[in-house]
């Protein structure tokens, strides 16, 4: 290493181990997400650090994505102010995850230090030799493309599976559209405009006076169902001389 | 002199401060003047003054707006998740100013002795930073969203990240066409590779015709233009701050400072969609035909010029867009990006791909004119065989339509109807008091 990659190692792994834990740690789904983003931004830093930067950025937009999602997930499923009770359902539940944690974290870390023992970095040099993506681009498309396609397939069938599962199937004309609704709206029997105020059309003022239709009918909805409908008298409808 | 990735591994450590630093001030220089830019243009589309009072001619309304900001009162809701409703609009800033740090500004130049490229920094794959972060911008908004503490905020930060994720897919697959064509995802190769263009022979005139992937690339161009307006939730896609259902969307609950922010990071995000599409399909920092004429266009400080001026061409039609187009409807727009943007893009995507094979595998002429055939044949034959909607009949006359409508339809006044004049109107008319203009204004 570097000391310029030492320095960016020593910087940010803390940073990641700190995100890993906060996320395990944090009581808000949302804050763990958080934390979950911040050990995935060290991480893909650290790949364009080693020589990888089309996998340190394809690292970010994929898990800023992917984590993106599951923010969403949380908002939609959980609600925002949800955070975990601190009861334990199941007694002995939160030691017996310590110790197993810490033992699987245990037999993981003393394998693989002791299998690559012997082991040198070679560095990505020789195969950054003719560009970084155009190597990785050589090697999806030749030697795993098998590979690669089987892992898409099986990509698109979680996909296309989800989205069945969750997929309601709705006859055509089940869900009314715009074009129904708006059809509905204008349907004889329902008056899509606003209902005509008392005395339109009408020869007085009152309350009392129902609307007229433009075709010269009463408007039985223009006024209150308590009251009669009837047309007023010609000295009722007479002028008051306040119309100055 | 095109620069090299080599280039930006050779610069000195106060250099790159100083590009830096450049890029930094440029960028907020950039968005006071495009505010101001898009007031004006757009009042001037709406025949109205638009802002004239600050300044000369109303050129210093934005800066003193931006002063004015962060003096404000700052108001944080309680129910707000302090922490993240902090970091929130920091995340919105730093990403957009991120993001302009591999944008070609122009070709190698010296600065202080040192021979340096326009252009901050570039790598293999600096196209992918700049989507890299415009993805983490998301997070600015749909944080601001939830951390708010109120619902507006939440169903705006919501719309805007559904929006700016469907908008980002179509948007990458748009620029994919330019790395197959360019064979590259570094922006200084991929400005090189629109450098030459082809020398073009019309009507007697000789000139060089554009290498920019606009022309080439036309379908890829428009994609991205359109994909381009919804990533930076601008009109007619500003579905986030629909003032009439949402106020301000995401920033309803933001004052101060901090919208100030949000405010800078909107505009640079507009500014740095400009500038790559300058970078991809408009030839970037070389200058176009009638320049090119004068030999010395595309050398030195010049190209900056260029560029700029490509920007705010760019700028321009996002504010032409603005002031011309109404708002889309949510579903209407996602319909939009996912059934329509995307696929078209895929099928161009596979189309180039094919014409790229062809033109680069050693097929025999009659082998690959025959398989062109076949595959126009195929084409002509599905447009022509596609089963064609029924025709529609005639409309019917008023009179048909009257008579056809069912009993209990929403009554009509006769059609011959002359409504009298009111006989309290001709009445009142006729008492009043003729108006006396020569009479003294005192007796009133």
């Amino acid at each position: 290493m570097s000391g310029g990659e030492a320095t960016l190692f020593w910087i940010l792994a803390p940073l990641a181990v700190i995100g890993a834990l906060g996320m395990v740690l944090a009581r808000n789904a949302v804050h763990s997400a958080l934390w979950l983003v911040c050990t995935m931004l060290s991480l893909g830093v650290f790949y364009v650090a080693q020589a990888g930067p089309f996998i340190g950025m394809a690292q970010i937009i994929v898990y800023t994505g992917a984590i993106m999602m599951l923010f969403l997930f949380v908002l939609m499923l959980v609600g925002r102010d949800a955070s975990d009770s601190l009861i334990e359902t199941l007694r002995g539940q939160r030691v017996a995850a310590i110790v197993l944690g810490v033992g699987f974290a245990g037999i993981v870390g003393a394998g693989l230090s002791r299998a690559l023992a012997g082991t040198g970095a070679i560095g990505l040099d020789a195969a950054n030799e003719n560009g970084n993506l155009q190597g990785i681009a050589q090697l999806l498309f030749t030697k795993y493309v098998f590979a690669f396609e089987v892992t898409s397939a099986l990509l698109i069938s979680a996909a296309v599976g989800a989205m069945i599962l969750a997929h309601v199937e709705r006859a055509k004309g089940e869900k009314p559209t715009q074009v129904d609704r708006m059809k509905a709206r204008f349907a004889p029997g329902s008056y899509p405009g606003p209902k005509a105020g008392p005395g339109i059309f009408a020869t007085s003022d009152s309350v009392a006076t129902p609307a007229r239709l433009p075709d010269g009918t009463f408007a039985e909805r223009s006024i209150s169902k308590i009251l009669p409908v009837r047309e007023l008298t010609s000295e009722e409808s007479a002028l008051k001389g306040t119309e100055k | 002199m095109d620069p090299t990735l080599q280039t930006f591994e050779n610069d000195v450590w106060w250099i790159a401060l100083i590009k830096v630093l450049g890029v930094f001030v440029l960028l907020l220089l950039l968005t006071l003047f495009t505010i101001n830019y898009e007031r004006k243009v757009v009042a001037r589309m709406a025949v109205r003054p638009g802002p004239n009072q600050v300044g000369p001619k109303g050129w210093l309304q934005s800066l003193t707006d931006g002063l004015k900001l962060p003096f404000k009162e700052e108001i944080i809701p309680r129910t707000a998740d302090k922490v993240i409703y902090f970091i929130a609009p920091v995340i919105s800033a730093t990403c957009a100013f991120t993001a302009f740090a591999v944008i070609p500004f122009g070709p190698v130049v010296s600065i202080f002795g040192q021979q340096t490229a326009l252009q901050v920094t570039d790598v293999p794959v600096s196209v992918l930073v700049v989507l890299a972060c415009s993805s983490l911008g998301i997070y600015g908004v749909v944080l601001a969203g939830w951390a708010s503490g109120s619902t507006y905020p939440l169903l705006g930060g919501l719309r805007s990240s559904a929006q700016m994720i469907s908008y980002e897919v179509a948007m990458g697959l748009s620029i994919v066409a330019v790395f197959m064509m360019s064979g590259s995802m570094s922006t200084s190769e991929i400005v090189a590779a629109q450098g030459d263009g082809r020398e073009v022979s019309l009507f007697g005139l000789d000139f060089t015709a554009p290498g920019w992937y606009a022309v080439l690339l036309a379908p890829s161009f428009v994609i991205y233009a359109i994909s381009a307006v919804g990533e930076t939730n601008r009109a007619p896609f500003d579905l986030p701050e629909a003032e009439s259902e949402l106020v301000g969307g995401f920033h309803t609950e933001y004052s101060s400072f901090k919208f100030a922010l949000f405010f800078l990071a909107e505009y640079i995000n507009m500014i740095t969609v400009s500038a790559l599409c300058t970078t991809l399909f408009l030839g970037g920092w070389h200058a176009t035909w009638p320049i090119t004429l004068w030999s010395g266009a595309n050398t030195g400080w010049w190209p900056m010029l260029w560029f700029l001026a490509k920007v705010l061409l760019c700028l321009f039609v996002f504010i032409w867009l603005r002031a011309t187009l109404p708002r889309m409807r949510y579903d209407q727009f996602m319909r939009f990006g996912w059934k329509v943007l995307i696929p078209v893009n895929l099928v161009w995507i596979l189309l180039l791909a094919t014409v790229r094979v062809l033109q680069t595998s050693d097929l025999e002429a009659q082998t690959r004119f025959t398989l062109i055939g076949a595959a126009v044949l195929v084409v002509v034959l599905v447009a022509v065989l596609w089963p064609s909607g029924k025709k529609a009949a005639p409309a019917p006359s008023l009179a048909e339509q009257i008579a056809a409508r069912p009993q209990g339809s929403f009554p009509l006044p006769p059609l011959d109807l002359q409504v009298p004049p009111s006989p309290r109107v001709a009445r009142q008319v006729a008492e009043r008091q003729p108006a006396d203009v020569s009479s003294d204004r005192s007796e009133v």
